[in-house]
Parts: structure tokens; C-alpha cells; sequence
């Protein structure tokens, strides 16, 4: 048997596979393919204070190996989140984090004071990195005064664990990760998407109604895996690595950059069932190569 | 909710025309249910530049022998490489996806398509057989050329055709037909696919005779599933998934 337990701060996971906000919707779009109790956890549709439609169409275009998109967190907002979609996922038997988005510091403390008082939630992620949003996402996560006085707000008023999501649209994402570390966060999420563009060349127009978007998919995975490494060796705080992760080898190699957990995204777009076959091949590693818990691997990088 | 991911067997994979061909996949285990319009979202594999999966609406469903047909029209690099599938190669599919096209009161009722939209007419046209009603067609092409398996369409209904050169049929796209044009139209229900003007055009007239119509959309995906919300459509209702709240939708809900 391989251990596959993780203690992310406190936070006991079954095992080290989560998926990535806005991947995922709320967890029941999926019960046709992954039986959810089998997740170290998912991470709910970014959540804001009131409802928002997002960006018009096309919010989509696929890249070489990857995707953009400009969904610009489409969602009904905390309260319908808490009345009616949380009733129908509070018994499973998992780790269901919601991401906490907003356009102002106010936003942020008002969606997470309530999302505090949901028994079944043992965990937020503070996305201050969404590229889709014009107002406030990524601007919260590319400086660290910004970066800290969100963290700094929150902390204040939500009591359970407090994941950051970083943005990798920065020049240093290791002060950011060590800002937020110091503002009391219980651990931090990267990476989110890469800011990027695509044009069409036969009609000269952007493919995206917001010219630019967020990157995903394997394109980006080198990237989020540097990136994982160079903050897990800056910051005490356990570190969950997502990035285009679409294989268990995926998945160990930011293991072994340093990463507690991670999260599968854009995969589980095209292979509905990527987090199960990601958790198979996770355990069938261990096996192979003599790991008998998977904290072994965490960090342990050679070289 | 039955959706399933599934490897399928190419039994054929004929070529219609230079855009056009035709996939038979078997089924290894029993086909569930499949409601007319609903789509499949293959994965390509082999394309280096395609990332994602391709959603194409059934063609064709035979439970008897276990298998989907899909008409695939292709448009780039992803269908392209499909199009070199072979006789006895896995293709895997995440299916059935979608909602439906409503059940029709009665026979009036007209199925439209416009080019590659006329796939999921043949499957409708037949399941809404199944129930005792039965359709007349009105296809649209650009010439007599283009026209895709005629005689498969006329078992299940009158066909109708305009082609935009005037080779066959009438001359024009369908929304110039004379059965769209006489001052009584005797539908009660128009279903339509095809280009997003067509369908516009269409719903538009619709509206204006007070004819109930739904019209099957296309808008580019991700997922298939309603998680990514790449696909939304606008609507009265705000914006609203083409994969899991559409692909069909009542005219009267959209804003376009």
C-alpha cells in the first residue's frame, strides 16, 4: 500500500489530486465520469460577491497545446452559491475549496465572511490572478502591497484554510508568494493562467472578444513547473502546483519540484475523467519505483 | 444523465465529396439513448495543433447493430486529420451531449438544413419517424455537387432543395424557397441547422408567422459538459451554455 495522505497545513487531504478552478464547474458536471469522494479535493467556479455574466462570445481559442480563454468568472455570485449550489454538494465526502474572486478589498472580505459559515467548506482559494476580469483579479496578484493587503483583509475574517492563487504575469513571483506567506495564508496555488493572444490571420480579428486571455493547457506546464520550484524552496507554507498537468507524470514532476497537492485543469476538458486516471498513474509510480509515501517524493528534486 | 466516455470501432469512413465524409463507429457496449441533435465530442489524436476535442452532431444512430454515424465536414487541421481514420481504429468519444429538439404535435413540421447543418437532420428526421410523424425536408447546398446522400433523406420525408447556383432545386439559400415564401406556410414547427445568418434569417421569419422554431447552434467549445463556459450563447436569460442548455434553442429565447 502507498501512502497518499497529505497534511496541507493542517488540511488533511486523502490524497495529493485536486482540480482546478473553472475546470471543474461545481463538482457535478463530472458525476458522470469521476466518483468525486475519490478527489484529495476540487475547487469550485470562481466565486464574486454578486453575479456576474462574463465576457461575450467567443471567450475560447485553442493554441498549440493549449487554449486561451476569457470566460471573465461567469458565475451567480456568493449568495446563490450558498442557498443553492452548497446544498448540493455539502455531503461529498471531499475537500471542496471555493475560489473567492472580487474587484475590491471589500468584495473579497463580504464573499469570504460567508463562505466562513459553510461547515462543509474547510478551505478557500483567494484568486487574485484571474487575466479576464478588467477590474481587480490579477491586479490584487501582480504587486505585493496589493497581494498583501487582500491576504492581510481576509485573513482577518476567514478562519479556515486560506490558499492564494498566484499569477504568473509577474517578474517575481517568489516575493509575491513570500508577501502573501507573511500576511498569514495557510498555503498557496500556482500557477494561473499565462496572459495571451491570438489573432486570425485570414480576417485580421482577434479570436477573443477580449483580444487577450488566459493560457492553459501543456503549453505552459515548463513554465508553472519552474516556477513551483523556485517558490516551494522560498516559502515555508506547503505549495499545490497546477500548470498543465495532464498525466501522473505530470503530476510527479511537480511533486518533485516541491509542489504538497495539484491541480488538474484544462485535462479534465478533454478527458472528462483526467483526475482518476492522474491518481491511478500517481499510485502506479509509487509502486514502480519503491515510494511508499508519496510525501517522499514531495520536494525531492535531484540533482 | 448517462454521458459516457467511450472508444468506438471505425467500421467505415467513406469520402462524400472533398469536404465531406462519412464515419460508422461501433459500439462495444450497448448504445444508450441518444435524443435528435444531441452531439459526441470526438478526440482527434495525431494533430499536433489540435488541443481539444471536436463536437459533431449524430448523423445516424442503428441500435440494432450498435453503432453512430457521423457526417463530418472538414474545417481544419483537427476534422482534417479525422478524415484519415481508418476501417478497425479506436476513436473515442464523450457522448451523448446536449439537450434535444422538442417532440412535434403533428406532421407539419420542417426540418432545415444549410450545408454540414443538414447532418443532424437525417437522425431526427428518423427518431421522429419512430413516433409517427413525418417530416418534410428543405436542404440547402451550394450546388448540385454538394448535395450529401439524397437517397438516405428521401426514406425518412419530402426533400426539398435549393442550391445557391440553381444546378438543383431551387435557385437561392433556403430562407428563398418557395415553401418558406407562399403567404400560408403550413408548418407548425420549423428545426433548423446551419450558419448562424441562415438560422437568424430563419427564426426571424418564424417569429414574424408565429411558427414554434428551434434552432441547433455551433458555437465553439471546450469541454462539452458545461465546466468551461467557453460556449454561451446570449439569451433572454443571460448567457446560456450551447453544450449542456442548447445545442437546441426556441428563437424566441436568443439574442443574436
Amino acid at each position: 500500500m502507498v501512502n497518499l495522505n497529505i497534511d496541507f497545513n493542517g488540511l488533511k487531504l486523502k490524497n495529493p489530486v485536486l482540480t482546478a478552478s473553472g475546470t471543474f464547474g461545481y463538482g457535478l458536471e463530472f458525476e458522470d465520469f469521476v466518483d468525486l469522494s475519490r478527489l484529495g479535493g476540487f475547487i469550485v467556479k470562481g466565486t464574486t460577491l454578486l453575479h456576474r455574466e462574463g465576457n461575450p462570445y467567443p471567450r475560447m481559442a485553442e493554441t498549440a497545446a493549449g487554449m486561451l480563454n476569457a470566460v471573465g468568472l461567469q458565475n451567480k455570485g456568493v449568495k446563490v452559491f450558498c442557498d443553492d449550489i452548497y446544498p448540493k454538494i455539502e455531503h461529498l465526502n471531499t475537500n471542496i475549496f471555493v475560489n473567492v474572486s472580487g474587484s475590491t478589498v471589500d468584495d473579497y472580505v463580504a464573499t469570504a465572511e460567508m463562505i466562513n459559515e459553510l461547515t462543509n467548506i474547510p478551505a478557500i482559494e483567494l484568486n487574485i490572478s484571474c487575466p479576464n476580469v478588467k477590474e481587480g483579479g490579477m491586479a490584487f496578484g501582480t504587486s505585493c502591497a496589493s497581494a498583501e493587503e487582500v491576504v492581510k483583509a481576509v485573513r482577518q475574517v476567514y478562519k479556515k484554510h486560506l490558499m492564494v492563487k498566484l499569477s504568473p504575469n509577474v517578474t517575481d513571483i517568489v516575493s509575491i508568494a513570500q508577501a502573501v506567506e507573511n500576511q498569514g495564508a495557510d498555503s498557496v496555488s500556482l500557477v494561473n493562467t499565462f496572459l495571451g493572444m491570438a489573432i486570425d490571420a485570414k480576417t485580421r480579428k482577434p479570436k477573443l472578444s477580449t483580444i487577450t486571455g488566459g493560457l492553459s493547457g501543456s503549453a505552459i506546464k515548463p513554465i508553472a513547473l519552474r516556477m513551483v520550484w523556485q517558490v516551494a524552496k522560498a516559502v515555508k507554507i506547503p505549495v499545490c502546483g497546477l500548470g498543465g498537468i495532464m498525466t501522473a507524470e505530470d503530476a510527479i514532476e511537480f511533486f518533485l519540484a516541491g509542489a504538497s497537492c495539484i491541480q488538474v485543469g484544462t485535462a479534465n476538458f478533454i478527458e472528462p475523467d483526467a483526475t482518476i486516471k492522474i491518481l491511478e498513474g500517481i499510485e502506479y509510480y509509487c509502486k514502480k519505483y519503491g515510494v511508499k509515501d508519496i510525501n517522499e517524493l514531495i520536494g525531492s528534486l535531484r540533482s | 444523465m448517462n454521458k459516457q466516455t467511450c472508444d468506438f470501432e471505425v467500421v467505415y469512413n467513406i469520402s462524400l465529396s472533398d469536404d465531406y465524409f462519412l464515419l460508422k463507429l461501433l459500439a462495444e457496449d450497448e448504445l444508450p439513448n441518444i435524443s435528435p441533435a444531441q452531439f459526441v465530442e470526438v478526440r482527434i489524436d495525431g494533430a499536433p495543433n489540435t488541443f481539444l476535442r471536436r463536437p459533431i452532431s449524430v448523423h445516424d444512430v442503428n441500435y440494432e447493430k450498435n453503432t453512430i454515424s457521423l457526417l463530418v465536414r472538414i474545417a481544419g487541421e483537427g476534422t482534417a486529420k479525422l478524415s484519415q481514420i481508418n476501417k478497425g481504429d479506436l476513436l473515442n468519444l464523450v457522448f451523448p451531449l446536449g439537450n434535444s429538439f422538442s417532440m412535434p404535435d403533428n406532421d407539419n413540421i420542417l426540418l432545415v438544413g444549410g450545408g454540414c447543418g443538414v447532418a443532424p437532420m437525417l437522425y431526427t428526421a428518423k427518431y421522429f419517424m419512430n413516433f409517427g410523424f413525418s417530416p418534410t425536408f428543405l436542404l440547402g447546398y451550394k450546388d448540385k455537387e454538394s448535395i450529401l446522400r439524397s437517397d438516405k433523406f428521401a426514406k425518412y420525408g419530402n426533400v426539398f432543395y435549393t442550391t445557391e447556383d440553381g444546378s438543383f432545386g431551387e435557385t437561392g439559400n433556403v430562407l428563398d424557397h418557395s415553401l418558406l415564401n407562399s403567404d400560408k406556410i403550413h408548418f407548425d414547427k420549423i428545426y433548423a441547422c446551419g450558419p448562424q445568418p441562415m438560422l437568424k434569417a430563419l427564426g426571424n421569419l418564424a417569429i414574424e408567422k408565429n411558427i414554434t422554431c428551434e434552432v441547433s447552434l455551433e458555437n465553439l467549445m471546450a469541454c462539452g459538459i458545461g465546466a468551461c463556459l467557453c460556449c454561451v450563447q446570449d439569451t433572454i436569460d443571460g448567457h446560456k451554455c450551447v453544450c449542456t442548455d442548447g445545442p437546441v434553442f426556441n428563437v424566441k429565447k436568443l439574442v443574436w
